[in-house]
């Protein structure tokens, strides 16, 4: 192919294939053994430790530290997801710097935390890699739970129950679990599939049936499920996406970024995927920076994110934000999108400068544009409420006696993989002490 | 700059630091290249009598502790003497003397308990021109099965007896090594000053087992599945070196014996610490094992900015520092009352301090609900267990409290210096008067 950086228009192969390989690959790679007793070594096994009380999940992490130290991964891994049973994936996506390595005694104290989560990931890949799974069911408790939505909430919630002797069947709308850990996550943080076979792991317990291509509203109604179901969970993350509500929205080229993240997961050649020479970014969440850092990694010549409000208001943390800088993304704070243009096909975005003040945010006489060829919108994501729910807030965790609801779709929902996780684990909970109770 | 020569027992050496007798000073190759990296003086792995060469084992000789990214903290070997033809030593030896007449070079000496070894070994070695000789009386391992090495170092009688046949058959300055695998030290020095010798080197290395593999069930360094004991050393057996030199440097009958420290030794501050417990000099050998010969260069330097600091002009002057300041528990002042102090500042919030005092001490640390952690002072008893878990360095500390000033805890106020000889609660006490 013939196409590089400097083609304009959205087309694929602008780097040599060389290039895709080393982009998608590991982002952080996989501690070593001694690497991890080294870094190990560094946790002080804190008395009532800050980064346990950090973590959604609530990990014993100085425990499952101290295993590690030992030569016990496998103790290490089992702790991890005895608290957390997507913890491989969390190892790898959770913003550990907003989390359990911001408050480690070694990041206040030293500005370098105990590497928390990539010794996590050492634990559990280990273990994974041998094919264990450490759970086993109770006996069969004659109860079905129907779970809507395979992704972290979902999963949790289904293995837990599973745990406990429940059947479980998954209702999933796509064709595959995962839910955004399969369709949402940059590509580099979990690559070789990682998500799937985490999905094959975690269902290795047994008792857990998924459907896929199964969407609630159109092949199966509520109403239904919780007739036929002892409990139903729902778990089914935000369907829906904000629009910029500016001129142009509409025109080639512009697209919503977690549909272009999606397309990214799942197309195993990157080479093949179309990116434009400039692409324009709109949001500040992780899902503008997966986008952005990717569009470069695709070999987009000029990247900017454009987020309407100050650098400490963006919910990517600043971690990320100086991955996607080091990356070569250019972000443009306080700006928000006025117009965007292009005969047919976008060719450039307008946007008008902005101040964050004590009345909201105020639009600024001044303008600048950009040039863009694509523009990815991502400034965050709604629920789509099943019918016969108000579709303008989020679910509570509890909506009826026999019906729960846990992750992105809740109003406790923090759109972190960790917290989805905690919510699923702990409706499970909810729904065993529930109908057990029942047949007392 | 200070000086660093030292003269010990008549040999000079142009600084404390020599290799001591072991693998690194095993042939003429290595001794050479020491003496070229700086060390001031070697002493030359063990002989034995002429005959067949001793034979060492073909599987390992060596086992380790290791501490955090994979430090060695203690190291323990199997190897015997040489296995070198005696010859082959002598005319290396006699050989690198004389292209390195300002460094000392000591021959260590293993022969069987019969006085027509010693006087053999003793008439073979005569025109090396060595320094001196150091007598082998340590080894735990092999050789003791023999009746040498440790075998002898265990019997008082036979370190005097054999001590005597050196001193009485050969001008040269005449060391002990002793063992530490012994119940009380002074015991052999004593013998050892009896029988004449003109110092003694200590300590040789620990009876051990480093480990044990879990999987053949097999002690470490595992020969065909069996493991016998060796001799521990490196950095994990100072601590119990420098109290045998200390035993040895206040007792009243070896008081003033020459005494060359070995043990552990792998910085200048470990040497410094020998010294000031009554080493003459020190002797290293895991720390070069560890590291190569060069690691002396470090030694020399800050063992010079020490002195300098100091204001020391030789080592002559740190030799012996801290030897009046060693006594027995009964003699410590029980009126000396100190609280811990922790540094709030400094503090990072880690708790190990409040574990440590509220699960295994004298729950005298609170916790506040964000992680303030304070010292009771009435319950504090001064243990330093805080201060000795805290990873950061001079976060607790020990404050001492003055004469006259309450202590809340026993609520009494500070007394005169008062030790246990006298204290109420001894049956023994005598009456002050």
């Amino acid at each position: 192919m013939s196409n590089s950086q400097l083609t304009p228009g959205i087309v694929p192969g602008r780097l040599p294939a060389e290039s895709y390989i080393k982009n998608f690959g590991d982002l952080e790679p996989l501690l070593d053994r001694h690497e991890a007793l080294v870094a190990a070594d560094r946790c002080y096994f804190c008395h009532d430790a800050p980064c346990i009380t950090a973590c959604p999940t609530s990990i014993d992490i100085p425990l499952f530290i101290r295993q590690i130290a030992t030569g016990t991964a496998e103790a290490a891994a089992q702790t991890i997801w005895d608290q957390n049973i997507l913890g491989g994936m969390c190892a790898r996506v959770c913003p550990t710097e907003q989390l359990c390595e911001e408050v480690c005694v070694r990041e206040v104290a030293e500005g370098k935390p105990v590497e928390i989560g990539r010794l996590q990931r050492f634990a559990t890949d280990r273990v994974m890699a041998a094919g264990v799974h450490p759970f086993t069911r109770a006996a069969p408790s004659g109860n079905r739970v129907a779970v809507v939505g395979a992704g972290p909430a979902g999963l949790a919630c289904a293995h837990r129950l599973a745990m406990h002797g429940h059947e479980v069947t998954i209702l999933e709308r796509r064709p595959k679990a995962g839910g955004l850990n399969e369709y949402g996550i940059a590509s580099y943080k979990a690559p070789d599939d990682f998500a799937a076979h985490e999905v094959d792991w975690l269902l290795k317990i047994g008792g857990i049936t998924v459907k896929t291509g199964v969407e609630l509203g159109r092949d199966v109604t509520l109403d239904a499920l919780r007739k036929d179901y002892d409990a139903v969970f729902l778990g089914i993350g935000l369907g829906g996406v904000n629009d910029l509500r500016v001129e142009g929205e509409t025109l080639e080229g512009v697209r919503d970024a977690v549909d272009f993240i999606a397309e990214l997961r799942q197309q195993p050649d990157k080479a093949k995927l179309g990116i434009g020479r400039h692409v324009v970014v709109i949001g500040g969440g992780m899902t503008a920076v997966d986008a952005a850092v990717q569009s470069r990694l695709l070999g987009a010549e000029t990247v900017t994110i454009v987020y309407r409000r100050g650098k400490d208001r963006m919910s990517a943390s600043l971690h990320e934000q100086e991955h996607a800088t080091q990356t070569g993304v250019r972000i443009i704070y306080n700006a928000a999108p006025v117009a965007i243009r292009g005969e047919g096909r976008v060719s450039e975005v307008e946007f008008a400068y902005t101040q964050d003040g004590p009345e909201g945010l105020v639009t600024l006489a001044e303008h600048f544009t950009l040039a863009a060829d694509q523009v990815f919108k991502a400034i965050g994501q709604t629920l789509l409420a099943p019918a016969g729910m108000a579709a303008d807030k989020k679910l509570p965790e509890r909506l009826a006696d026999n019906l729960w609801a846990g992750g992105d779709c809740t109003e406790t929902g923090e759109d972190l993989t960790v917290t989805a996780v905690a919510q699923g684990r702990d409706a499970a909970e909810a729904i065993h002490a529930a109908i057990m109770g029942a047949k007392v | 700059m200070a000086n660093l020569a030292t003269n010990f027992i008549g040999i000079k050496s142009p600084n404390p630091f020599w290799l001591a007798s072991a693998p690194p000073t095993d042939k003429e190759y290595n001794v050479r290249r020491a003496y070229e990296a700086g060390w001031g003086g070697v002493v030359w792995k063990t002989l034995g009598s002429e005959g067949p060469p001793v034979v060492n084992v073909n599987g390992p000789r060596y086992g380790a502790v290791w501490g955090a990214d994979r430090r060695l903290l203690g190291l323990n070997n199997i190897e015997l003497i040489t296995d070198r033809p005696l010859e082959v030593n002598l005319r290396e030896i006699k050989s690198v003397k004389r292209d390195y007449k300002d460094r000392a070079l000591i021959i260590s000496l293993m022969v069987p308990c019969d006085e027509d070894s010693w006087i053999d070994i003793l008439k073979r070695i005569e025109d090396t021109e060595a320094d001196g000789v150091e007598l082998n009386f340590g080894c735990p391992h092999g050789m003791a099965e023999r009746g040498m090495g440790s075998a002898v170092g265990q019997v008082p009688e036979y370190i005097e007896m054999v001590t005597r046949w050196v001193k009485t058959h050969s001008r040269m300055p005449c060391i002990v090594k002793l063992t530490p695998n012994i119940s009380d030290v002074r015991k052999p020095a004593e013998a050892a000053k009896r029988g004449g010798a003109d110092a003694v080197s200590l300590i040789n290395t620990v009876n051990s087992i480093t480990s044990v593999n879990l999987d053949s069930f097999s002690p470490e360094p595992m020969i065909d599945g069996k493991g016998s004991h060796g001799g521990y050393c490196g950095p994990a057996v100072k601590p119990i070196a420098l109290n045998m030199v200390a035993e040895i440097a206040r007792n009243p009958e070896t008081h003033g014996l020459p005494i060359s420290g070995i043990g552990g030794v792998t910085t200048w501050r470990d040497a410094a610490e020998f010294m000031a417990l009554g080493a003459g000099n020190v002797q290293v050998c895991t720390a070069a094992m560890t590291y190569g010969f060069k690691v002396v260069e470090e030694m020399i330097s800050g063992l010079s900015q020490y002195l300098d600091e100091k204001e020391m002009t030789s080592t002559a002057d740190l030799v012996g520092k801290a030897v009046p300041n060693v006594t027995d528990w009964q003699f410590l002042n029980l009126n000396y009352v100190t609280k811990a102090r922790i540094d709030q500042e400094a503090c990072i919030k880690c708790g190990r301090c409040f574990a440590a005092c509220e699960d295994t001490s004298h729950q005298a640390i609170s916790m506040s609900e964000d992680r303030v952690f304070e010292v009771m002072d009435d319950e504090c008893v001064a243990c330093n267990l805080c201060v000795n878990v805290c990873p950061v360095e001079d976060c607790i500390t020990m404050i001492e409290l003055p004469r006259g000033e309450m202590d809340t805890r026993t609520g009494e106020r500070v007394g005169d210096y008062a030790n246990w000889t006298t204290h109420p609660n001894n049956p023994g006490a005598t009456a002050a008067e």
